[in-house]
């Protein structure tokens, strides 16, 4: 919607003759255009494709190279046109933005060739129009994770190490990347081998071996060899602790390290074992131990570090766990409700296996997986009933839809994620509103400062050329509202202070410093007021009597970086002006005169330089950047 | 099936269908084109090439040939980013939409602009007139000048030199009112208006601040 306010503007002014009759001041003389108002055509030879458009087309966005005055720099005087030794088919969708106000991304160029194109021609990628967005967000963050991927491919294995680094970096480096040295890749094939003979031995630990001489029971092998297995038991846990306190002690950060994934993987292998050590043969905890040796199953997940598959699987896992989670949720709905029909069908029946609800799960997820172990039937009519519909929609639940569960899952993730980009987007383009509307009221007020008005000395004349005409005739809009309505725009900081000196009731001194005061809330806050003024008063009292007015601090601080760019910010770029115009606000802090209250300025008396004591944005007039001249009284 | 659901059926396909039928009927309405070039240029003071710029430019961002309220609040809202200029843009639809349709079409647009701009300060005051007196009466009363000037107070914002007061509208309107209402019935006419404005240097002088802006 940005598009074409240069095209609006002299109707809005045309407009401002409503405002004539009711105005309190008079109106400010209009600015002058030197330049002629003939509308030209304008030839555009790129790379010897010749376009041709309207003067007037280009200069509705005076913030891109074609906008400006930079296309002066391209300009061919032989041929009487601007040359640009660009690509011609990517010009085109340029040169279309122009016209339409809206940027296509066309789907067979390269996302860099494209960004590079609108780079250099000042355009900001932000401005593609709905349509084409998404596509452009999608291409762009492949291709940055691409570039990514091969970056850090190109970084983590094959670049030699930095000349002079430690030990422990080295360390690190040979266990992240095994094929560095040969010392890491016999320790990373000892950590595997050793895993493997662990995970075997949990395993060949519970098959029954044949008993011992004299004894007929079976005896589970663990048992028997029990000295052997702890042994090798023994063994495994050493080498994990060692390699885990290796890691730990190699780690650049050794808290991010002890919260990833492989190293909790890690603890929980070795744990087991350890606690199994401490903790006494006690019949009571006994069982408790036991489960614990459960734990000595996750030592097969240590296997991820060996294998990308596996990683890639549960990265896999991670990213798709909330259609996971959608599905079991409408599963587990449907088994409650299947489960509670059949206990109460088969409720009445004596001596049946549905005793409660909770018992009847396993009924109902058996049955509607199609497994049907039967070790539970319904024995009623009304059981039998349910139970075959409980089958049925099984069938129809699970087994048939999956394909298409899984396409919709994957349909609802990408439009969730599109969602989510909308939204991101939205927030992107509504903080580009503000910011451009930010930045065209700074614009004026800077304007103001600079003594636009009053026409001051030479060495602001430079300054004040560096603006549009679009720009010139716009601040004379709002010019006019301000005569108009005998009240002057302001910022949101000068009318925050302002509001605090009214409700205290000091017109003449103000005793707060603006550099804390870069988030103030713009709504005049009594109780903030409150508080100000009880420091005021204290800071006044100690202030000497009589007409003195003393300079606190000064404190300079930059400004973000676009809006108080004097460029009109449709565009919202952020150029430096090579003149003396420093994006720079002095803001001076702590003033307090100590003029007697009754010195209360009338309001409608024009705007700062009468007003004592009270200092706004003051602008250095010099060419350097450290003097400042402050305007008082 | 029973023949009231193939009735419901029946009904939502037709209903769906004559929606779409006045929704292309809506927009072959909403498309316009203006009279020619000849009869604008007789009819405004406009020269054939600054109606021609003023077309392609109106043309670009209208494609449709006409604009809606809310486009209209949207683009003026765009010049004064400070306040809220919704309620003066509606005041100013109003004015501008002479034949009262609801949208403002190229003719509506361009003959309101050669008013504004190229013509006598007679019809720059009775368009200033017409645009105040929101009821087109014939009458300013108080109320319509009090919702004019909190309009255009809106367009300030909240961020103002001095600080906005509650009072401030209607203590312009009070001093509007002094100036212009002769006999002190409590409405200003057209007569009256036009006639103290032209005896006022000020507005006088500043009716012609405008003239170059196309």
């Amino acid at each position: 919607m940005a598009a074409g306010v240069a095209t609006w503007l002299p109707f809005a002014r045309a407009a401002a003759v409503g405002w004539l009759p009711l105005a309190k001041k008079t109106m400010p003389k209009p600015p002058v255009d030197k330049k002629s108002r003939n509308d030209e055509i304008l030839f555009v030879n790129v790379s010897g494709l010749r376009f041709q458009t309207w003067k007037n087309t280009l200069d509705r966005y005076p913030d891109t190279l074609l906008g400006s005055s930079e296309k002066e720099f391209f300009y061919n005087e032989d041929t009487q046109e601007y040359f640009f030794d660009r690509d011609p088919e990517m010009f085109r969708h340029i040169l279309n933005f122009y016209r339409t106000g809206k940027l296509h991304y066309p789907r067979q160029e390269c996302i860099q060739a494209f960004d590079e194109e609108l780079a250099f021609y000042g355009i900001v990628p932000d401005i593609i129009g709905d349509c084409c967005m998404e596509e452009y967000r999608d291409r762009k963050k492949e291709n940055q994770e691409r570039l990514a991927e091969d970056t850090e491919a190109e970084n983590a294995t094959d670049t030699p190490l930095p000349p002079h680094s430690t030990s422990r970096e080295r360390l690190w480096r040979a266990f992240e990347n095994p094929h560095t040295s040969t010392m890491a890749l016999v320790f990373y094939y000892v950590t595997g081998f050793f895993i493997a003979v662990s995970v075997i031995a949990n395993v060949v630990e519970t098959v029954p071996c044949r008993p011992p001489k004299g004894s007929k029971k079976d005896l589970p092998c663990g048992e028997k060899y029990t000295l052997a297995f702890f042994c090798m038991d023994t063994a495994c846990v050493l080498i994990f602790t060692f390699e885990y306190l290796m890691r730990l002690f190699a780690a650049p950060s050794r808290c991010k390290f002890m919260r990833s994934v492989m190293s909790v993987i890690d603890v929980v292998a070795i744990m087991p074992y350890y606690i199994g050590l401490v903790m006494p043969e006690n019949e009571d905890v006994s069982g408790a131990f036991v489960t614990l040796r459960v734990f000595r199953v996750f030592r097969i997940f240590k296997f991820s570090r060996h294998s990308q598959g596996l990683r890639i699987l549960g990265y896999t896992l991670k990213s798709c766990a909330s259609e996971l989670g959608f599905l079991l949720f409408s599963l587990t709905m449907a088994i409650i409700i299947f489960a509670t029909v059949m206990f109460y069908a088969e409720k009445g029946t004596k001596g049946t296996n549905f005793t409660s609800i909770p018992a009847s799960f396993w009924y109902t997820i058996v049955t509607m997986t199609t497994l049907g172990y039967g070790d539970m039937v319904p024995n009623t009519i009304a059981g039998k009933i349910f139970g075959s519909i409980c089958s049925l929609s099984g069938v129809l639940v699970i087994a048939l839809p999956v394909p298409v569960i899984v396409s919709n899952f994957s349909r609802i993730y990408h439009q969730n994620q599109r969602a989510d980009k909308m939204r991101a987007q939205q927030k992107v383009r509504l903080a580009r509103i503000r910011l451009a509307k930010k930045g065209t009221t700074n614009a004026f007020l800077q304007y103001k400062e600079e003594g636009g008005f009053q026409g001051r000395g030479s060495d602001n004349a430079l300054c004040l050329k560096n603006r549009s005409s679009f720009e010139h005739q716009h601040h004379h809009l709002l010019h006019c509202l301000e005569k108009t309505t005998n009240h002057e725009f302001t910022d949101e900081l000068t009318f925050s202070e302002m509001c605090m000196t009214e409700s205290v009731g000091y017109r003449t001194s103000r005793s707060t410093s603006i550099s804390s005061q870069q988030g103030v809330a713009t709504s005049c806050c009594p109780r903030r007021a409150k508080r100000r003024a009880i420091r005021l008063a204290n800071s006044t009292v100690s202030v000497s009597r009589g007409s003195v007015q003393e300079l606190d601090t000064l404190q300079v601080h930059k400004t973000s970086a676009g809006p108080q760019s004097s460029r009109s910010s449709l565009n919202a770029r952020t150029e430096d002006l090579k003149l003396n115009c420093e994006d720079r606000d002095f803001t001076a802090a702590i003033i307090s005169i100590p003029t007697p209250p009754a010195n209360t300025p009338d309001e409608s008396l024009p705007p700062s330089p009468a007003i004592p004591g009270i200092l706004r944005n003051s602008r250095p007039t010099s060419f350097t950047h450290e003097t400042v001249k402050i305007s008082s009284l | 099936m029973p023949p009231a659901s193939m009735l419901i059926i029946l009904e939502l396909f037709c209903s769906s269908c004559k929606d779409s039928v006045e929704d292309e009927l809506e927009l072959s309405a909403a498309r316009h084109r203006p009279e020619a070039l000849e009869q604008l240029e007789a009819q405004t003071r406009f020269s054939r090439k600054e109606l021609q710029i003023l077309y392609r430019g109106f043309k670009n961002e209208c494609p449709s040939g006409v604009v809606n309220e809310d486009t209209f609040k949207e683009i003026y809202s765009q010049f004064f980013p400070q306040g809220d200029a919704s309620t003066y843009a509606h005041f100013l639809f109003d004015a501008f939409d002479t034949d009262h349709n609801g949208s403002v079409s190229f003719e509506d647009f361009v003959m309101g602009l050669s008013i504004l701009l190229r013509g006598t300060v007679q019809e720059k005051l009775n368009w200033a007139f017409n645009l105040y007196d929101i009821n087109k009466d014939g009458y300013i009363t108080k109320e319509e000048m009090l919702d004019i000037i909190k309009s255009i107070y809106d367009m300030m914002g909240k961020c103002t030199y001095p600080t906005l007061k509650e009072e401030t509208p209607r203590q312009h309107v009070e001093i509007f009112f002094q100036k212009m209402d002769k006999n002190r019935d409590g409405v200003v006419t057209i007569d009256e208006f036009i006639d103290c404005c032209q005896n006022d240097e000020n507005i006088m002088k500043s009716m012609q601040l405008f003239e170059n802006v196309i």
